[in-house]
């Protein structure tokens, strides 16, 4: 009786870790199956470098260049503005703040992670853009830095607690080893502590990076959704997820429109894939 | 816990048979411009007629279509005539768009109280809005850069005016909006921007027109008269930018939605037409 429950639970166990699997797999071939379809109307390399996005047209003008820059821009302001103060951020949390300030801190760094995207948009939207537009006195203040801006938002909790862990997984003997040794604190955090953890920071970083670049609520709300190529990150800008979303409602089913929509999904997600491969690769030199 | 099961059964159950009781109800979606129209219609027909339901949805004009061919509503509401390419998936389908002509509605051309550009031609309009004119001092206003705002793809009002306006009616033109214009996803969304930048100019249905924004007077070309977008210049086909709208209902309608058409259609439906800010019919 005892080994026949053993059993069951084992290969329940099992079935759930082969789902998830599964699961991805076959998202991945629907992907597959619909977005290549395109390829038979247009060449792949006009679809990646081609720099009209004019989908509704007779006949459909499907370059999606402008929509890779405006996604790539976003992503990198938010990783400028993110960086440096998520790992300051997990830095002051792992080794300098007494341990009363670090509770209070990570449970706020979590409830920065528990608002929901649209929620960051709205705010984004009454607060953010008028203020980047009256700054920088522009035509508009929906563009590719406030979304920038919106999105470090979301990508700081992620950095912030997976680099924090890192820091906290240094051993100790390496710490007191350069005290020692007559090193300052900064000395210690500067010279021992952050090269010991930098696999465990590149990989907070990676998956900051890719939740960013997955977003789609906020960055439709704030950055204008202009598909041009973006001349500078004041200027308004179409990211591919935005694209995605505002469009799929119209897309006629079966349509050159509609294979686009799905290839611009395959070329999220093979960008999503890259980044979590690099991320656990960083992960994995560690140990 | 076999009780909480059957509790649990007897919920789900209790939960299923009052949806199988909702039968006497219509679902509406479509065009983002017809949604207050369509909500007003609904609530004075619930008013008249208790225990009918009729739940209106927006999302667009191509989101009620491709509602209504996949059976997830029974009146597709929206703002320019069905594509070939929609009716052909309709009929691969078994589905049979019937079109029906509810109202009329001016598009305006809206800019900020504070810009002193009050007049347009089509023909201007067609420039600012593919990108020829960047600037208001080419219109004789302030030196500014034009923002120019617009619906985004799935808005029957985007492709109409992409169509009438930037195109000017012909077919074989291929001028489009700029990739500069900034796409927004509703009117209001335009309203609001307009509101607050003083050298945007957007487009919309008249029933979003407020006190914060300006209407444009329009002509269809120099020697024409400027006209605003009133619901008399609509009606007598002075103000150049007005179009049909429209709702779409699987073949002759019957039963409830017959009920609910030909209320739209009556004198009452056409009166909240107005009071919506649409222009009625003729009957």
């Amino acid at each position: 009786m005892r080994k026949l429950k053993e059993f069951i639970v084992e290969k329940l166990i099992l079935i759930c870790g082969i789902a998830s699997i599964f699961f991805v797999v076959l998202i991945f071939l629907f992907l597959l199956k619909e977005g290549l379809a395109l390829f038979k109307f247009v060449k792949p390399l006009e679809f990646l470098f081609g720099k009209s996005w004019y989908p509704i047209s007779e006949p459909p003008q499907l370059g999606i260049l402008p929509l890779i820059l405006g996604s790539l821009l976003v992503t990198l302001g938010a990783a400028v503005i993110s960086i440096p103060i998520g790992v300051g951020c997990a830095i002051y949390i792992a080794e300098i703040a007494p341990a009363r300030s670090k509770e209070v801190l990570k449970a706020g760094i979590e409830l920065l992670a528990a608002i929901p995207s649209v929620v960051l948009g709205f705010i984004g939207m009454v607060t953010l853009v008028p203020l980047i537009k009256n700054l920088f006195h522009l035509p508009t203040g929906l563009t590719a830095l406030s979304g920038s801006v919106m999105l470090a938002f979301m990508a700081m909790p992620t950095i912030v607690s997976i680099a924090e862990d890192a820091l906290y997984s240094v051993p100790k003997s390496y710490k007191e080893g350069a005290f020692a040794l007559g090193a300052t604190h900064w000395q210690t955090i500067r010279r021992v502590l952050l090269p010991a953890a930098s696999s465990g920071i590149l990989a907070a970083v990676m998956l900051g990076i890719g939740r960013v670049i997955g977003e789609t609520m906020a960055v439709m709300m704030i950055t204008g959704n202009a598909a041009v190529i973006p001349q500078s990150i004041l200027a308004p800008v179409r990211t591919l997820t935005a694209t995605i979303a505002a469009e799929m409602g119209e897309a006629v089913v079966g349509s050159e429109h509609y294979f686009a929509l799905f290839a611009i999904g395959i070329v999220l997600f093979i960008i999503s894939f890259a980044i979590n491969v690099t991320a656990d690769l960083c992960l994995h030199k560690k140990r | 816990m076999i009780k909480k099961l059957l509790l649990f059964l007897a919920v789900i159950t209790f939960a299923a048979s009052s949806f199988a009781a909702a039968k006497n109800s219509i679902q509406v979606k479509g065009s983002d411009t017809m949604v207050n129209l369509g909500q007003a219609w609904a609530e004075k027909y619930m008013e008249t007629n208790p225990g009918d339901f009729v739940a209106v949805t927006g999302g667009g004009s191509g989101t009620g279509f491709s509602s209504l061919i996949s059976g997830t509503c029974d009146i597709a509401m929206s703002s320019r005539n069905i594509k070939e390419k929609e009716m052909a998936l309709a009929k691969g389908k078994g589905i049979n768009p019937n079109e029906i002509k509810v109202a009329l509605d001016g598009l305006a051309v809206v800019v900020n109280p504070k810009n002193p550009v009050s007049k347009l031609t089509t023909a201007q309009l067609a420039g600012i809005f593919t990108g020829r004119i960047k600037n208001w001092k080419e219109l004789g206003g302030n030196d500014g850069r034009i923002v120019l705002l617009s619906r985004e793809v799935n808005s029957g009002t985007h492709v109409y005016f992409k169509e009438h306006v930037l195109r000017e009616n012909n077919p074989n033109s291929r001028e489009e909006f700029s990739p500069a214009a900034l796409m927004l996803s509703s009117s209001q969304a335009i309203a609001d921007e307009v509101a607050g930048n003083p050298d945007a100019i957007g487009y919309y249905g008249m029933g979003y027109i407020s006190n914060k924004q300006k209407p444009v007077m329009v002509a269809g070309d120099e020697k024409s008269e400027y006209e605003a977008p009133t619901i008399e210049n609509v009606i007598s086909g002075k103000y150049p930018i007005s179009r049909p709208l429209f709702i779409y209902t699987n073949g002759q309608p019957q039963g409830l939605v017959k009920k609910f058409v030909d209320f739209c259609l009556s004198k009452e439906g056409q009166e909240i037409v107005l009071a919506t800010d649409f222009v009625p019919i003729e009957k």
